[in-house]
């Protein structure tokens, strides 16, 4: 039985960025769409987001980054969510995120890249999917 | 202008019976900016319109036609590509490699760390130190990269905001290295901070002294650099945030107008400041729209600064703008299309008689330009300027019942907003209630339904799409930047005096507490003692606070 809790995530904006653009509207494409979202608002340390995921038992967490900082903040961020034992949220990058760099993302745990070009439905849609996933496996293995 | 009713019949006999008759298209025929177009425009689009009045000639007032008498038959815009990367000498060796291909000014991109008026060194730099531009951290750094660049015959822009009067603090004394005195020296520097609280996102104090700031900026420099611009008041970032064209132009404007009432205000004549202030527009991909918007921006501000600011010289009352062509309108799909696109951008920026011309790089939508690439987006200026014919007439859409109707419809626009505004309590109000950030918000969501809708088409993006793209060999951050730039900063703090480097911070922080105080003689000293911005820009919060935004989406 699907869990009918509301889909909770934490839209960030690690590091000094400030385009803020795709990250706005992402956070309200996922509200119409009927989850909780928490944007972070700019200028966000990996430590400050890992806090916000923890704080705010966000089921997925999107991290906007145009700056070309990605690949420090990005895996900070996971890297600080493991050490915290949250293990099960949902990461996602998007960004100008370069398409040599998503498969070493990917590598670390991020489910997704969203490349400039990306529809808000690809990614509303693939969050849910990627946490209604997560939740069936976790029902199934209690 | 005069209509013959037997015109005007027929006109409308045409619309009503040939025109309806034909099938449209399924498509949007709406401005990015949502604005529903006509089928035809004439002349009774232009009913009631007078040529004197709303056009004048060119180099007069209202100026709709352009600032100059002669325009592009005088002298081409200048073609100023933005760039920086990595180290000073890195930047410099791409500031020397677009000069010699033409290039006819500088305009300098600063990295994360430096807009945000961070040291290289600190804990929040990291990962991006020289990535999205040039690492600046002291006068040390300023001085290399304009090395071999004789200040005196070189016009530079310099593209950073809450930090400003630092970095103009560097340039003036870099400038001293090179024997050149602060008024022989030309340029602009970006400094527009309300357009960072509503769009760009880059600050460091709160509003109030950051005001401080510009105006100590504006009076300093109108007493001692008189060929520089100290502020280039920007819609180019609003736009890119999402906003609409007629929102570019009315908060840009506003935001003019704020600065110049906040100048009034600290006791400067306005005639003494106005001819300094500039302008920065974006070029999107909206032909039409970009250039009425640019003509419109033109009358507005020459009538309001005549009329509102009582401004008598000509020179106060011509609006000169720099234009760079739209990142935002840049896909990742199909990167060569993005020359096209700048092509275009960059025309209506010219048919729009613009001062000064960045074109973007085809590369830009996932990276900083590789050097073919930003060569092409230089040519692409070169093209239009020497092949196209375009600059062999001033304003060569002037008249047009579509180009005029549309400039009018910008201007009665942006009016709209000034209201607003005003109610509001004017631009700083505005600001704290999120007003214009809000507006921002609603067309960039609108925008982007259109797109994943279909109903807007991005070509490459969701139309004419390609399975299989080509990857491109992108521009790399280089990652020993961060390292050299760090043993830079180590070596300029180890030479230093840091008595004297104290001293100049506390007479800073001093100055700062004191109403009236203008502090650009106290960056200067800082600046020579080789204080680094961070520290500044840290002992400025100790007396100004910080920032912190209330998002709205």
């Amino acid at each position: 039985m699907e869990s009918s809790r509301k889909i909770r995530v934490v839209v960030a904006k690690p590091g000094l960025d400030g385009h803020d653009r795709g990250a706005k509207i992402i956070a309200r494409a996922l509200r119409d769409a009927g989850m909780e979202v928490i944007y972070t608002g700019l200028h966000q340390t990996p430590e400050q987001i890992a806090a916000t995921v923890i704080q705010e038992d966000a089921d997925a967490v999107g991290l906007s980054i145009l700056s070309g900082a990605h690949m420090t903040l990005v895996p900070k961020v996971v890297q600080l969510l493991r050490e915290q034992g949250v293990e099960d949220v949902v990461v996602t990058v998007g960004g100008t995120i370069p398409a040599d760099d998503a498969p070493e993302l990917k590598k670390l745990g991020i489910a997704e890249v969203f490349t400039p070009g990306s529809s808000t439905d690809e990614i509303v849609d693939f969050i849910r999917d990627a946490i209604e996933e997560r939740r069936t496996l976790a029902a199934q293995a209690s | 202008m005069a209509i013959e009713p037997e015109a005007k019949r027929r006109a409308h006999q045409w619309r009503e019976e040939v025109y309806s008759a034909q099938p449209e298209r399924d498509a949007l025929f709406e401005t990015i900016s949502g604005q529903p177009i006509e089928p035809l425009y004439d002349a009774e689009s232009l009913a009631g319109w007078d040529a004197d009045r709303e056009l004048g000639l060119p180099g007069e007032y209202p100026y709709t036609r352009g600032v100059y008498p002669s325009m592009y038959r005088g002298g081409l815009w200048t073609m100023r590509q933005f760039a920086g990367f990595g180290t000073a000498e890195e930047t410099n060796e791409r500031f020397r490699y677009l000069l010699d291909h033409g290039q006819t000014g500088l305009s300098t991109a600063f990295d994360m760390p430096t807009l945000m008026g961070l040291d290289s060194s600190d804990g929040r730099s990291l990962g991006e130190v020289g990535v999205e531009g040039v690492a600046v951290d002291t006068l040390d750094d300023m001085i290399d990269l304009f090395a071999g660049i004789p200040l005196d015959k070189v016009t530079t822009s310099m593209t950073i905001n809450a930090p400003a009067a630092i970095l103009l603090a560097f340039y003036v004394c870099a400038a001293e290295e090179q024997r050149i005195p602060p008024e022989a020296l030309g340029g602009t520097i970006q400094t527009d901070i309300l357009k960072e609280y509503i769009a760009q996102k880059e600050w460091c104090f709160p509003i109030e002294p950051a005001m401080r700031l510009v105006t100590d900026m504006i009076e300093w420099c109108t007493e001692h650099m008189p060929r520089w611009h100290p502020i280039s008041i920007s819609g180019y970032h609003i736009r890119e945030a999402g906003s609409t064209a007629q929102q570019e132009l009315a908060f840009t404007l506003k935001d003019g107008f704020t600065y110049v009432e906040e100048a009034v205000a600290r006791g400067l004549d306005v005639d003494d400041f106005a001819p300094r202030l500039s302008f920065f527009f974006n070029a999107h991909i909206d032909f039409f729209e970009e250039i009425a918007k640019y003509r419109a921006a033109r009358r507005i501000w020459a009538r309001e600064m005549s009329e509102t600011y009582g401004a008598k010289r000509p020179e106060s009352l011509r609006m000169r703008f720099h234009t760079q062509t739209a990142g935002v309108s840049l896909t990742a799909q199909q990167p060569l299309l993005n020359i096209v696109r700048t092509a275009i951008e960059a025309l209506a920026g010219v048919l729009g008689g613009t001062q000064s011309l960045h074109t973007n790089s085809y590369d830009e939508a996932l990276a900083l330009p590789t050097e073919e690439a930003v060569r092409i987006a230089l040519r692409t200026q070169q093209v239009i300027a020497h092949e196209t014919g375009v600059t062999n007439t001033i304003d060569p859409l002037g008249g047009s019942y579509f180009v005029e109707s549309l400039t009018d419809d910008m201007e009665r626009a942006a009016y709209e907003y000034f209201a607003r505004i005003d109610e509001l309590g004017g631009m700083v109000e505005a600001i704290k209630r999120g007003f214009p950030q809000r507006e921002i918000a609603d067309a960039s969501f609108r925008y982007q339904q259109e797109v994943d809708s279909r109903r807007r088409v991005v070509v490459g993006v969701n139309e004419y799409k390609l399975e299989d793209e080509e990857r491109l060999e992108l521009h790399r951050p280089d990652p020993a930047v961060e390292r050299k730039q760090g043993d830079r900063l180590q070596r300029t703090r180890g030479a230093r005096d840091s008595a004297a480097v104290e001293a100049a911070l506390a007479n800073l922080k001093a100055a700062a507490a004191t109403e009236g105080e203008n502090l650009m003689p106290h960056f200067l000293d800082a600046a020579r003692a080789r204080a680094s911005e961070g520290e500044m820009i840290a002992a400025l919060q100790e007396v100004f606070g910080r920032y912190t935004e209330q998002p709205v989406f």
